[in-house]
C-alpha cells in the first residue's frame, strides 16, 4: 500500500527546476504522531489520485512554533517562525494547505508580520476545492446513511471563521450528518489547545476531552469526524474512556473521503 | 422664594454631573495607565461593530431569554431618557411638562414612556428572580460572592424604584389634571399609571400634589444618584460598551499578536553578520522593553484595560470556558473584574501619592490571578466569543503566560521538555527531524 504513495519534497522539485502547485504542511502531529500520520496518509492518497501537484519540506520541515507561542514562549516561536519563513521563500511558495488548523492559524495569521506571505487552507478547503472542481468524485460508499457527527477544531471555527468547509466536504458522503447541540461559534474545544496537549490538565473534576465526547455520544454516532488531530487524540482517548470504541469511530476527514473513494 | 426650587434643582443637576464628570476623568487617566496600542484601522469596521454588537445588541440575544429582556431595559432606558430631558428643562424653568405643546406627538411620547417603564420593571423582576431565587449557576459562582452579588442586586433595586417613582408620577399627575388643579394642565397619555388611580382615591390635591412632586424629585434625584453609583459599579458596560466594541478585535481570533520587541532580538540573534560585542547603537536601550510580557496591570494594554472596567459580569465567558466547565480554577469573568480591581487599587494609590504610583509590593500576577489559573486555559477562544461587549479576557491571559515563560522560566515541567524538544529537534516532541518523512514509507 505505502509503495504507492507518492511524496514529491520541495527539494526534489528544485533539483528539476519544478514548482509544485501547492505545498503540504504536514506538521509536527501529522509527521510523528502515530493516529495523525494515518491522516496524513490519507490526505497524500486524496491527493495522489486527484493528480494535484504538491510536495512536502520532508526533513527540511520543522514545528511552525505555534504551540510554543500559546505556552507563552514568544522568542522560540518568533525563531521557529523566522526560520521557516527563510526556507518557505527560499522555494518560493505561494500556496500552502495543512491537516493541522494550528499550523492552518499560525501560518495564516501569524506569519505574515515576519514576512511570510502564502496563501494558506485547510485542508477540508482544499478537499472542498477538489470536489467543487470534479477532481474527487464519490458515488456509492460505505458512509452512506451512516450517523456522523462533526466536532468542530477551535483553530478552524471560532478562530478562523471557517464552519462550512468541513462540513461541505462531508455532505458528498451521503451520510446521516447529525450536529451536537454545541457547534459551530459555540463548540466546545476538545481540551488540547493553548499546548494543553503536551501537560497534564490542572485539577478539576473532570477532563475536557471527556465532556466534549459526551457532547458528540449525545448524538448517538457511528462516527465522529474531525479535522485535527490534537482533537483526534482527545476525542479517540475521550470514546475509549467512555468504553464506546467498539461502537463509535473517530475519524478525520480526510480519512472518510479516502475510504469512500476506496483509496 | 419660588425659585427656590429651581435653585435647588440646579445645585443638584451641577453635583450630581459634576461628580460624575470627576470620576469618568479618574477612569479616563487609569485606563491611559495602559500601554499604547495601535488601534486606527479599518475605522468603518469598527463603527459597524458598534453600531451592530453594541446598539444593535446583536450579541445579546444569542442567549434569547437574557437577550429580549436586556433589549427591553436597555430601549427602556434610552428612551425614556427622552423624558428626563424634559424633566430637567421642567426642573430648571420651573414649568411643567415644557413638551407637553407637541400634543398628539407628546401623547404618544409619554404613553410609550410608560409602556416601556413597566416592561422594564417586568424585565427587572425577573432577573432579579433569576439571581436570587432560581440562583442561575453563572451569577453563583467563586467570584460573585460579597460585593459583585450585593452589585448586581441594586442596580437591580435602582431599576425597579426608578420605574416606579415615574409611573407613580405620571399616576398623581393623571389625578391632578382629572381633578382639574390649575397647575396640571391636561397633557400626555397614561396607559399604564391610569390603573393606579383607584390607590389614589380620596385622597385631597394636597397629598397628591406632595406624592406628585416626591415621586418628581426622587427619580430626578435618583437617576444623578445612579448615575454616579456607575462608577464604583460594574454597571459601567451601559456607557463603555460603546468605544469597548469599536476598539475590539478585528482580526481573526486565532491571530495573536507577534511581539515586536522580540522579532528584534531574534533577528539579532539570527543574522550571521551581527556582532554579539558590538555596543549598542545609541538610543537602543529605550527601545528594549523592562521586561517581556505582563505582571500587572500598567504592562496590558489600554485596550485590555477598558475590557477590564466594560465588564459587567454577566459571566458568559465563564459559562462556556471549557476549562472552568470542568471544574478548574480558571474563569475568564474573574480575569476581567482581578485587572479591573488591580487597576482600581492602582488609581488609588495614584490618588493617594500626589499623582505617582508607589510600589506597593503588590502585582495583578500572584495577588489576584494564580498561575494555576493562567495554565488552565486552551486558549480556544470561547469567552471571546461568548462575549456580549467585545470584550477578550484570553489576550490578558497570553501575554501573563509570556511573562510567566520568558521573565520567570515558570512554565510547568511538561511544556519546558515540550519547549526544548522544539529547539533541538524542530518537534514538541523527542523524535528525530531526519525522521520527519519517514511515514512515507511506513
Amino acid at each position: 500500500m505505502s509503495e504507492l504513495l507518492k511524496v514529491p519534497t520541495m527539494a526534489e522539485f528544485m533539483a528539476e527546476g519544478k514548482q509544485p502547485d501547492v505545498l503540504f504542511w504536514v506538521g509536527s502531529a501529522g509527521s510523528y504522531d502515530d493516529r495523525a500520520k494515518k491522516i496524513t496518509k490519507a490526505f497524500v492518497k486524496i491527493l495522489n489520485k486527484a493528480q494535484v501537484n504538491f510536495a512536502v519540506l520532508g526533513t527540511e520541515e520543522s514545528s511552525t512554533g505555534d504551540v510554543a507561542k500559546r505556552a507563552g514562549n514568544e522568542f522560540l516561536f518568533q525563531m521557529q517562525a523566522l526560520m521557516n519563513i527563510e526556507l518557505l521563500n527560499a522555494y518560493e511558495v505561494k500556496r500552502i494547505v495543512t491537516c493541522d488548523p494550528h499550523s492552518f492559524n499560525c501560518l495564516k495569521n501569524e506569519y505574515p508580520s515576519l514576512g511570510g506571505n502564502y496563501e494558506v487552507m485547510h485542508h477540508t478547503q482544499f478537499l472542498k476545492e477538489l470536489i467543487d472542481s470534479n477532481k474527487i468524485e464519490i458515488k456509492d460508499n460505505n458512509y452512506k446513511g451512516k450517523r456522523i457527527t462533526f466536532h468542530d477544531p477551535c483553530y478552524l471555527g471560532r478562530a478562523n471563521s471557517e464552519y462550512d468547509a468541513p462540513r461541505d466536504v462531508l455532505a458528498i458522503l451521503n451520510a446521516n450528518m447529525q450536529e451536537m447541540k454545541r457547534s459551530k461559534a459555540s463548540a466546545l474545544c476538545c481540551g488540547a489547545g493553548g499546548a494543553q496537549m503536551f501537560k497534564e490538565p490542572e485539577k478539576g473534576n473532570m477532563d475536557i476531552n471527556e465532556l466534549r465526547t459526551q457532547d458528540a455520544l449525545k448524538t448517538n454516532p457511528d462516527i465522529i469526524a474531525t479535522g485535527c488531530p490534537y482533537c483526534m487524540t482527545m476525542m479517540s482517548d475521550g470514546v475509549k474512556a467512555k468504553e464506546k470504541e467498539a461502537e463509535v469511530e473517530v475519524m478525520d476527514i480526510a480519512e472518510l473521503i479516502a475510504n469512500a473513494q476506496d483509496l | 422664594m419660588s425659585f427656590i426650587p429651581q435653585i435647588l434643582f440646579a445645585i443638584a443637576l451641577i453635583l450630581g454631573i459634576g461628580y460624575f464628570t470627576r470620576n469618568v476623568k479618574k477612569l479616563i487617566r487609569n485606563i491611559k495607565l495602559g500601554q499604547d496600542v495601535d488601534v486606527s484601522d479599518n475605522r468603518p469596521q469598527r463603527w459597524r461593530n458598534m453600531a451592530m454588537i453594541a446598539l444593535g445588541q446583536s450579541k445579546m440575544v444569542k442567549r434569547p431569554i437574557a437577550g429580549f429582556l436586556h433589549v427591553i431595559v436597555y430601549v427602556g432606558f434610552v428612551i425614556i431618557n427622552i423624558e428626563v430631558l424634559e424633566i430637567i428643562i421642567d426642573g430648571l424653568t420651573g414649568k411643567h411638562r415644557i413638551f407637553s405643546s407637541a400634543g398628539k406627538i407628546y401623547d404618544i411620547l409619554i404613553g410609550s414612556f410608560e409602556v416601556l417603564a413597566f416592561l422594564v420593571l417586568v424585565a427587572v423582576i425577573i432577573f432579579w428572580l433569576r439571581r436570587n431565587v432560581i440562583k442561575l449557576k453563572r451569577f453563583l459562582s467563586a467570584e460573585m460572592k460579597d460585593w459583585p452579588k450585593s452589585d448586581g442586586n441594586i442596580i437591580l433595586y435602582f431599576e425597579m424604584v426608578l420605574m416606579s417613582l415615574f409611573l407613580t408620577m405620571n399616576g398623581t399627575d393623571l389625578q391632578l389634571q382629572l381633578n382639574g388643579v390649575e397647575a396640571y394642565h391636561t397633557a400626555g397619555s397614561f396607559p399604564i399609571s391610569q390603573f393606579l388611580l383607584p390607590l389614589f382615591d380620596g385622597l385631597s390635591n394636597a397629598t397628591l400634589i406632595i406624592i406628585e412632586r416626591t415621586a418628581w424629585w426622587f427619580h430626578i434625584l435618583g437617576i444623578l444618584v445612579f448615575l454616579n453609583y456607575l462608577y464604583f459599579s460594574k454597571h459601567l458596560h451601559i456607557l463603555l460598551a460603546f468605544p469597548n466594541t469599536f476598539y475590539g478585535k478585528l482580526k481573526p481570533k486565532g491571530q495573536f499578536e507577534n511581539l515586536e520587541a522580540v522579532t528584534k532580538e531574534v533577528k539579532m540573534m539570527m543574522d550571521p553578520d551581527a556582532d554579539p560585542f558590538a555596543a549598542a547603537p545609541e538610543g537602543a536601550e529605550d527601545d528594549v522593553p523592562a521586561k517581556f510580557g505582563v505582571s500587572d496591570v500598567q504592562d496590558l494594554s489600554w485596550v485590555n484595560l477598558l475590557n477590564a472596567y466594560t465588564c459587567t459580569e454577566c459571566g458568559r465567558c465563564t459559562s462556556e470556558c471549557p476549562a472552568n466547565q470542568t471544574g478548574k480554577k480558571l474563569s475568564p469573568r474573574k480575569i476581567m473584574m482581578d485587572t479591573r480591581d488591580r487597576l482600581e487599587e492602582v488609581g488609588k494609590n495614584i490618588d493617594a501619592n500626589n499623582g505617582e504610583f508607589k510600589d506597593d509590593g503588590k502585582q495583578l500576577l500572584g495577588d489576584y490571578i494564580t498561575n494555576e489559573e493562567l495554565w488552565a486555559c486552551t486558549t480556544c477562544n470561547a469567552c471571546v466569543e461568548a462575549c456580549p461587549v467585545s470584550i477578550d479576557p484570553l489576550n490578558i491571559i497570553m501575554q501573563m503566560r509570556q511573562y510567566l515563560v520568558m521573565e520567570q522560566s515558570a512554565a510547568p515541567m511538561e511544556l519546558n521538555n515540550m519547549m526544548t524538544n522544539i529547539e533541538n529537534n524542530g518537534a514538541p516532541w523527542p523524535y528525530n527531524q531526519q525522521d520527519r518523512l519517514n511515514w512515507k514509507d511506513e
